[in-house]
């Protein structure tokens, strides 16, 4: 258990809404569920393995202050964003954003499972995204294949090799990208200030220091 | 009366003109039916037509007419002559519009149009011109029984139509049930929180408003009479009786809570859990401030239990939802919230049954915090300083519990109807011969009596389902079964006060209509302004009671003699005493056993070898007759071997058409009648469901006359059915082809 999520436990004590409320992205909605089960029923990735709770039911789990259930779940991480769930929600709650929301909730206060492959890409995505403010492809894609070991990321990279020899063809992928650098934005300085700045809002706004 | 004058008339419009030979029919008029002015016209209900019926009426003294042009459910306004009989041969609809337009048709189509026309002549010949019931009453003053939020609305709005009320109110003061509320539920936008009960507005109204006089401490000691003059003897607590003469009569009686103390498991009876009239008590005491329990302590957490002892499936406790329930707990819910939002509010519910703008109220409930779970409660238990509510998640599926200062059981209404009147002739019958204790049982529930009407079938309005006054929820939902008597609010079903209040102006509405016909002598619904009544020739009387006991409305008594005693007023004109009556002695001025033999006997009956099969259709003039006319006008084609005659209901069936006209040599006899039992359709509400029971006695009568079951055909028709329902006369047709024609031909 990390200091923060302590901190969170202590602070909220057995009031899990208010918790998600206050600490997820547009967790306030959470109250607003009328249990019709719509989104579950709507949600591409039902039925499969890891999907231990669909929507309807992380919403219930909050309510019943069930929190290491809802923190532990894989379901916010195994969201495609395919809105379905938001669109078709008779109350118009934001669906996909809350997941989304108690993911990185979770994530935040070191309760995410362990290799979650969704928050590998997001972090890798994130990082590489952030660094130079444009994503170096053939790097992030290098990082993805190698994760597991070099013998696996070999096998990995000969599979879409047709694939990756028609991208630099036409000219979307530079191979020497690989050596670092590539192509930035013009002003790392300022989207790097950009995204302190935000940081710095987001953790004013839900109470806790930077 | 003046001697009769008989007349028919042929319309050739529509394609009448082109598709029958009218010559042909012209004839059969004059020949056959023997009418005195026989006149065809190329449009007979345009100005011109109708004014040379109007000028045979008022110079050539015509009094019976057979109009023989379109349905008599079509172009009613223009074939509108009140002072003589009318007939009407439906040669479109019935005729013309069922038919191919094909040579090979020509013949049997003629041969419908034919017989129609002699059954028109027939039928208005066996008829008399309704003169209208004399025997009414004319008293103005509609009688509200109940002072609650349905009865002072209904008292209100008759009061604003211009008419004298006399309300009743059992209890010392107005306001019923809705006077104990706190708040309600609110019934305007934004509806968001509750709202003020409203009571003292509606009691300042009705104290401001000289047309209505108030009896407090009252209940109802006897009603008699019919509509337009009942004489209602009102016994006021410590004080005399008075008579008031009445019209007619709104029973908003209201309903009582069921009773927790039923409910031990979900803790009735103990210290920490209340209903939700209990809270409103206690919502009341706080008057705004924190909610304390009856122990003083403030509550902290509450917890609300739906659907305590309704919606039961063992059928122990209530089975159905009283739909008010959600919407007041959340109600409740808020009490706590927009007092201190830190009170823990659960809503414990199976289904969250919110209909209307309650959708809005719930999301206003559930931005101010109050939390609803989708659980089962199993058991609510002291413990501590306050409960246990033991449930079973449904979204999670699995057993938990919750901890509340203070239970709320949501425990649904029970209607104040009075007596179960078959209960009470059960008693009734056990108290004659049976002892003290059977005599006691039937003035234990005479006591419940709410309107104490000295009629035959009992001193209440008949109960439906679940001990609610019958109604029907969607067709006539004011109606009872008791003429000029009508019930309003959680009597007739369970609902909230926007509801009561809606239905309170409707029954007040229908209560005037009834009272102004009552004082015209024509009729209520569904035959609203019919001008006869049922006539009865007693000297033929056998005293064999089935009118009295069958009646629908309780209209008919007797009388010292014990022959039956016919209150006009109170009639519907349904016809089931009609067609109840094994001898025959009750009749109509314009529907009677006559009108639908000669009818009957009128049609021509090819002969067993012209494989021409003759089929009589007694079809509800409700449902049944419309859904023909309809599968008219959308061209739907039939058999042309059918001769449909309209009937007011299945119940005025006399079982002597049928025998008649299977001895005659109808091939087949088929009836049309609305469904019957719980989900009822009948206008009449019994009607069909004793006709039914009528006809099934006389399958015996076929077996004598050994004829195969099937020449009685029974069908369910319900007006939706027009497309269907030809196929069913066809699928009859071709059945009689099988049995093969009738053997009684030409006897």
């Amino acid at each position: 258990m990390s200091d923060m999520n302590q901190q969170m436990t202590a602070k909220y004590k057995n009031n899990f809404l208010k918790e998600i409320e206050e600490q997820a992205e547009m967790g306030d909605w959470v109250k607003m569920c009328m249990q019709c089960g719509v989104c579950s029923g709507s949600c591409p990735t039902n039925f499969h393995p890891g999907w231990d709770h669909p929507p309807q039911e992380i919403f219930m789990l909050i309510r019943a202050g069930k929190r290491d259930e809802v923190l532990n779940s894989q379901s916010m991480w195994m969201c495609t964003s395919c809105y379905n769930c938001y669109v078709r929600c008779p109350r118009k709650i934001p669906i996909t954003h809350i997941m989304h929301g108690i993911a990185e909730y979770a994530y935040r206060i070191g309760r995410a499972p362990k290799n979650q492959p969704t928050l590998h890409l997001s972090q890798t995505f994130w990082n590489n995204c952030t660094k130079n403010g444009r994503v170096n492809e053939v790097q992030l894609t290098q990082t993805l294949y190698f994760k597991d070991g070099i013998a696996d990321g070999i096998k990995k990279a000969m599979a879409m090799q047709a694939a990756a020899l028609g991208l630099v063809k036409a000219g979307r992928l530079n191979p020497m990208e690989a050596l670092g650098g590539g192509h930035k934005c013009k002003d790392i300085k300022g989207i790097h200030a950009m995204l302190a700045k935000a940081k710095e809002l987001e953790a004013k706004r839900k109470g806790r220091t930077a | 009366m003046a001697e009769m004058k008989t007349a028919a008339y042929i319309c050739k419009g529509c394609e009448l003109g082109s598709r029958l030979d009218v010559a042909s029919l012209v004839k059969i008029a004059t020949k056959e039916g023997k009418m005195a002015i026989v006149r065809e016209h190329d449009f007979l209900c345009s100005a011109d037509g109708v004014a040379l019926i109007r000028n045979d009426i008022d110079n050539e003294g015509v009094t019976h007419a057979a109009i023989c042009a379109c349905s008599r459910r079509a172009k009613t306004e223009a074939f509108n002559f009140p002072t003589v009989a009318m007939s009407r041969g439906n040669l479109r609809e019935g005729v013309i519009w069922i038919r191919p337009d094909t040579d090979e048709a020509r013949e049997t189509t003629q041969e419908m149009a034919d017989d129609y026309v002699r059954m028109a002549c027939a039928e208005v010949k066996a008829m008399k011109v309704p003169e209208g019931n004399q025997n009414t009453g004319t008293t103005k003053t509609l009688l509200v029984v109940g002072g609650g939020m349905s009865g002072m609305t209904a008292a209100i709005e008759s009061a604003k139509a211009g008419y004298k009320v006399v309300l009743i109110e059992k209890t010392g003061a107005l306001g019923g049930m809705a006077a104990k509320l706190w708040k309600r539920i609110p019934n305007r936008e934004p509806f968001k929180a509750p709202m003020d009960n409203g009571v003292a507005d509606l009691v300042s109204q009705i104290e401001a408003d000289a047309n209505i006089k108030v009896y407090l401490n009252a209940v109802i000691a006897k009603t008699s009479g019919s509509p337009g003059r009942f004489a209602v003897d009102i016994a006021v607590e410590s004080g005399p009786v008075v008579t008031e003469d009445i019209g007619a009569i709104i029973q908003a009686s209201g309903f009582t809570p069921y009773d927790m103390a039923k409910l031990p498991n979900l803790g009735g009876g103990q210290a920490n859990v209340v209903d939700q009239l209990g809270l409103e008590a206690l919502a009341r005491a706080a008057n705004g401030g924190p909610i304390k329990r009856a122990d003083g302590k403030e509550v902290k957490s509450v917890v609300f239990v739906q659907c305590a002892g309704q919606r039961d499936a063992t059928k122990e406790h209530l089975e159905y939802c009283s739909g008010h329930c959600c919407a007041t707990s959340v109600k409740q819910a808020m009490y706590f919230k927009d007092a201190n939002p830190d009170v823990d509010t659960v809503v414990l519910y199976t289904d969250l049954r919110m209909p209307g703008n309650n959708e809005d109220f719930y999301r206003a409930a559930q931005n101010k915090g109050v939390i609803f779970s989708k659980g089962e409660v199993s058991n609510v238990a002291a413990s501590g300083d306050g409960c246990t509510v033991k449930f079973k998640d449904l979204i999670l599926n699995e057993e938990t519990s919750a901890e509340a200062d203070l239970v709320v059981l949501a425990t649904g209404m029970v209607p104040t109807t009075g007596p179960d009147l078959d209960a009470l002739s059960e008693a009734n019958r056990a108290a004659e011969s049976g002892g003290a204790e059977a005599k006691e049982q039937v003035v234990q529930m005479m006591s419940k009596s709410v309107l104490n009407l000295d009629y035959r079938q009992g001193p209440d309005v008949p109960q439906f389902k679940h001990g609610f006054n019958d109604s029907h929820f969607i067709c006539f939902p004011y109606e009872t079964r008791r003429t000029a008597i009508y019930a309003a609010g959680p009597v007739r079903r369970p609902m909230d006060i926007a509801q009561a209040t809606e239905d309170a102006t409707g029954a007040a509405m229908k209560a005037i209509q009834a009272m102004e016909n009552a004082g015209l002598g024509k009729a209520a619904h569904p035959r609203s302004g019919d001008l006869s009544f049922p006539s009865v020739r007693l000297e033929g009387c056998t005293q064999c009671k089935r009118c009295t006991v069958e009646c629908p409305f309780g209209a008919i008594d007797e009388d010292e003699k014990r022959f039956p005693l016919f209150n006009e007023s109170r009639c519907r004109r349904c016809g089931t005493c009609m067609g109840a009556c094994p001898v025959r002695v009750i009749s109509f001025e314009n529907y009677s056993v006559n009108t639908v033999g000669a009818q009957i006997k009128a049609v021509d009956i090819p002969d067993e070898f012209s494989e021409k099969p003759r089929v009589l259709v007694l079809a509800c003039e409700n449902d049944a007759y419309p859904a023909l006319d309809m599968a008219g006008m959308n061209r739907n084609a039939y058999d042309p071997y059918v001769r449909i005659i309209p009937v007011r209901c299945l119940g005025s069936v006399n079982t002597i058409w049928i025998t008649d006209a299977l001895n005659s040599g109808y091939d087949g006899v088929m009836l049309m009648g609305c469904k019957h039992g719980d989900q009822y359709q009948c206008h009449f509400v019994k009607g069909s469901e004793l006709g039914r029971y009528r006809m099934s006695k006389v399958y015996d009568t076929l077996k004598g006359m050994g004829l195969e079951e099937d020449r009685l055909m029974d069908l369910e028709v319900a007006i939706t059915d027009v497309d269907t329902l030809p196929q069913k006369i066809n699928d009859y047709a071709a059945r009689i082809v099988e049995m093969g024609m009738s053997p009684f031909k030409g006897l």
